[in-house]
């Protein structure tokens, strides 16, 4: 799995029938990485941080239901903590967590 | 597998029930000189590690899903294995 920020939706008529009723999110992987067209599993919306499940994997997030994704939003996440200290996650907040972290350099992007 | 450091715990309220009870981690591939390598992943773990360990992950569902014990999940990724030691020939 990946940490993503969702980014948008997609909207889609003609489609295979077990995509029917599941919202489509846009998701980049955070901070600057691709962004994929991800079956929503929990809710999520746009601006929120979220995480992708990728591969056949995805799909088990519907079971029973057979759904063909192979990208999921599994969770919405509501912090990430290094060490004892949560990170920010948006990009206004002025929490500038551990400095020389391993990823210091990204986290005024998350 | 790969071999990672554990940089973060990941707080979700709203996640896929087979996540729930289980620990995540945001986790840094590492090269063989312990340097960053890559992009981070998010994994559930196995081993209950912590931030600062050096762990072993699997970034495939069936192993992944197997060492937490959830069959057919959305699960891609684990932490197995805490290293102790590699050693280099």
């Amino acid at each position: 799995m990946y940490l993503g920020k969702v980014i948008g939706r997609v909207v889609s008529t003609i489609k295979d029938q077990g995509l029917d009723g599941r919202t489509l999110l846009l998701v980049r992987r955070v901070p600057n990485g691709p962004v994929v067209v991800a079956v929503d599993a929990v809710g999520a919306g746009a601006g929120e941080t979220v995480y992708v499940c990728r591969g056949r994997e995805a799909s088990f997030a519907f079971k029973p239901a057979d759904v063909p994704t192979e990208a999921s939003v599994v969770a919405i996440v509501d912090t990430v903590a290094w060490g004892d200290r949560p990170m920010a996650l948006q990009e206004d907040s002025t929490d500038s967590g551990p400095a020389g972290g391993p990823d210091a350099d990204k986290k005024d992007e998350l | 597998m790969i071999i990672a450091r554990v940089v973060g715990n990941v707080v979700a309220t709203q996640k896929h029930k087979a996540h729930e009870g289980k620990k995540i981690l945001l986790i840094q591939p590492l090269d063989l000189q312990n340097q960053p390598m890559g992009d981070t992943i998010v994994a559930l773990d196995a081993v209950d590690a912590g931030v600062g360990d050096r762990v072993l992950a699997v970034q495939e569902g069936f192993a992944a899903m197997t060492s937490v014990g959830h069959t057919e999940s959305p699960i891609d990724a684990a932490v197995i294995g805490v290293v102790d030691l590699v050693e280099l020939a």
